[in-house]
């Protein structure tokens, strides 16, 4: 499908169950239009990788997804060569007595194809929606590469040659924060923070996502979630912990917190012992009183 | 587009230039095209378009969303970009509220003026002999004439500083046990499917980032220029990501002056820059600061910390404790300088330093330039395990001093 405008774009996402903000709609808007990749930074769990997924969903085609970590290099990430299968068939041509060239051994049939060449290489399908996750993972070295990658969408392999997309893919980029990636590559990119979502549109988001959640305890999930982003702790809970707790409890069987299954389930929510110390008796008394009242 | 849409909006890209965005002609043509895609009508999307477009750092979201609001908000009137450049000096150069610590070039001055041989060139490096050399290298920093100083800058910068690699993911043609299969197969296309002769890839190193953060507080005054002087050094002289941050009440980073070149204006920079000189120490506080707000962007891949302080403090201890027990779990190790350590009665029994003490992986003195020698030769000589540490619990009893290796 093709996007015609925000208010489309905005409303096909909500279609996904994914409640994206104006902001965040224009933006994806324009890296649509004006084919330039997303570039998405944001807290842990607030929904970058998400946006890829349903990118992909909405424009009906694959999704192909390179996650990075530090030492990633083109082998894993562009191309590699079948050593297995060159192997067997230099073998089987030495058993007719024949010798295979070096054009026919570094062929396409003896190429593996990872994550970016997918995405470039031209199958005859839509292009894809590249998701790239959590850059700031990944060393300055392939940060460099992609900055190639990125402005040309083409990639060239000494043995066959260049090889460049027909139709860029759409590209999003995901970034932790927990370095800096470098400005020229974000310059190539369009750029938005993904913040923590508003009370309102995350209970949106915990009644889309966690359907069978009673109103009552998807409002307290919610409303004590963002109690807890208030507090000093040194990891706050992300959007995806908002839904796994609501899942938990659901799971448990409960239509409404109170102070001891708070404690209990807390380790859904919090993922240091530092954090989980501080959120223990009076302070999770006051909390919940504080989300009682509002709600 | 009409003319007057199209100047106002180069016109605003430049306001943005001078507030120190990094915006460029490119990026404003991209932004023109995608004004073709939005209805220029509502401000919400213009606003979200040239955000996206023009922003790609966080931390400049702020200054565009002011510098917006007064360009994009009264048309009709008469738009001059100068409050808006003040509105950028406000932030980025503010005026000092402390009197900085004197810093070289006065002292300088001071000695030119009292000796009055202000036309001699500076040539103590290559006056001094080996004694002169010896006393000075053992002389506590605070002792020193203003004369001495000088020469100890000098000496300071004969220091070799090298940070032991590590050894990283990335992997390199060489001899390791790692089989460069791509290579391998190209060696023995001749042999017609017999692998004879392997090709090996081995670990490529890089130098690990360093973080320095510095006490600056009244009571570490003495030591405060020529430590600065040090980490200026260190940020030059070290290829690798060097981030410097000092603090008395609160944390300042000053990683970028220290990039200036030229040494006097390096330090002035940093002493315009630092809001607090010589106030009083909250160690906890402006440590938790640090990890809150720069620990996860600054102290990856296998960064080493160096604290440097004394251990004064006025802070709540509970705090400090907290922090400097996350601040050696997040760091590859954490090295706690301290430059009374250097006087040989010292004892670590400061309520800071009591606390701290059970999470530091090396506790060495900065007190003259031995001791800053020493540290260049243990810097190199770090060795590739992780430093073993002893669980602690922050809530234990006073833990013992000796759990810290002292050299």
């Amino acid at each position: 499908m093709t996007v015609a405008s925000i208010d489309a774009l905005q409303a096909a996402l909500r279609g996904q169950r994914y409640f994206a903000s104006r902001g965040l709609a224009t933006t994806m808007f324009l890296s649509l239009k004006l084919r330039r990749p997303l570039f998405l930074e944001g807290e842990a769990g607030v929904g970058k990788t998400e946006v890829a997924k349903v990118l992909a969903d909405l424009l009906q085609t694959e999704l192909i997804r390179l996650q990075c970590y530090e030492g990633l290099d083109v082998h894993h990430a562009v191309y590699e060569w079948n050593y297995t299968r060159q192997m067997m068939h230099i073998r089987l041509l030495e058993s007719r007595g024949d010798r295979p060239t070096e054009a026919e051994l570094f062929g396409p049939e003896f190429l593996l194809r990872r994550p970016l060449l997918q995405a470039i290489e031209d199958n005859g399908k839509k292009p894809p929606v590249l998701l790239i996750d959590e850059i700031d993972r990944s060393d300055e070295e392939f940060e460099a590469f992609l900055l190639e990658i990125l402005s040309d969408f083409q990639i060239t392999i000494p043995e066959i040659g260049t090889i460049k997309a027909a139709q860029p893919p759409a590209v999003v980029v995901t970034s932790n924060r927990t370095r800096e990636v470098h400005d020229a590559l974000k310059r190539r990119c369009l750029y938005y923070w993904i913040d923590y979502p508003t009370f309102e549109s995350e209970l949106q988001i915990v009644l889309a996502k966690v359907p069978e959640a009673p109103a009552k305890l998807a409002r307290q999930v919610t409303g004590f979630i963002q109690e807890l982003r208030q507090a000093e702790l040194y990891k706050v809970p992300g959007i995806a912990e908002t839904l796994e707790w609501t899942a938990a409890l659901v799971a448990l069987d409960r239509d409404a917190l109170d102070e001891t299954i708070i404690v209990e389930t807390l380790g859904v929510v919090l993922k240091y012992q530092d954090d989980v110390e501080k959120v223990q008796g009076e302070a999770v008394t006051n909390m919940l009183n504080r989300v009682r009242a509002g709600v | 587009m009409n003319g007057a849409l199209l100047r106002n909006l180069l016109l605003f890209g430049r306001v943005l230039r001078t507030l120190g965005l990094d915006v460029n002609p490119g990026r404003m043509i991209d932004l023109v095209t995608a004004l073709e895609f939005i209805s220029i009508g509502s401000r919400s999307d213009f606003y979200h378009a040239a955000r996206g477009l023009l922003v790609h750092r966080r931390e400049d979201i702020p200054l565009f969303d002011e510098a917006f609001e007064v360009f994009w908000r009264s048309r009709g009137r008469k738009l001059t970009s100068l409050d808006l450049r003040a509105l950028g000096e406000r932030r980025r150069f503010r005026r000092p509220r402390f009197v900085p610590p004197p810093l070289v070039e006065e002292s300088m001055a001071s000695t030119s003026q009292s000796t009055n041989a202000s036309d001699e060139p500076p040539l103590i490096q290559a006056t001094l002999t080996y004694s002169e050399r010896e006393v000075l290298r053992q002389k506590d920093f605070s002792d020193l004439t203003a004369e001495e100083l000088k020469a100890v800058q000098w000496l300071m910068a004969e220091i070799v500083w090298r940070v032991r690699e590590r050894r990283t993911r990335r992997r390199r043609p060489g001899h390791g046990r790692l089989i460069d299969f791509r290579r391998t197969v190209r060696l023995n296309l001749r042999y017609g499917g017999e692998l004879l002769d392997w090709a090996e890839r081995e670990p490529k190193s890089k130098p690990r980032p360093l973080v320095i953060i510095a006490d600056v507080s009244g009571s570490m005054e003495r030591y405060t220029r020529l430590l600065l002087l040090f980490t200026y050094g260190l940020a030059k002289a070290l290829e690798q990501r060097v981030e410097a941050f000092v603090f008395s009440t609160r944390l300042t980073r000053i990683t970028r002056q220290l990039k200036e070149r030229n040494l006097d204006r390096a330090l002035r920079e940093v002493s315009h820059t630092v809001p607090d000189w010589s106030g009083g120490t909250r160690i906890g506080e402006a440590l938790r600061t640090f990890n809150f707000e720069w620990g996860r962007r600054v102290l990856g891949s296998g960064a080493l910390t160096l604290v440097i302080s004394d251990g004064w403090d006025c802070g709540d201890i509970g705090v400090l404790r907290e922090e400097i027990a996350r601040l050696q779990r997040s760091s590859r190790r954490l090295i706690w300088l301290n430059p009374l350590l250097g006087s040989p009665e010292y004892q670590p029994l400061t309520r800071g330093i009591q606390a701290a003490l059970p999470f530091i992986d090396d506790f060495l003195p900065v007190h003259n330039l031995a001791s800053l020698e020493d540290l260049a030769e243990h810097l190199a000589n770090l060795t590739e395990h992780r430093p073993e540490r002893r669980q602690v619990s922050i809530r234990s009893a006073l833990p013992s001093p000796s759990s810290a290796s002292r050299s």
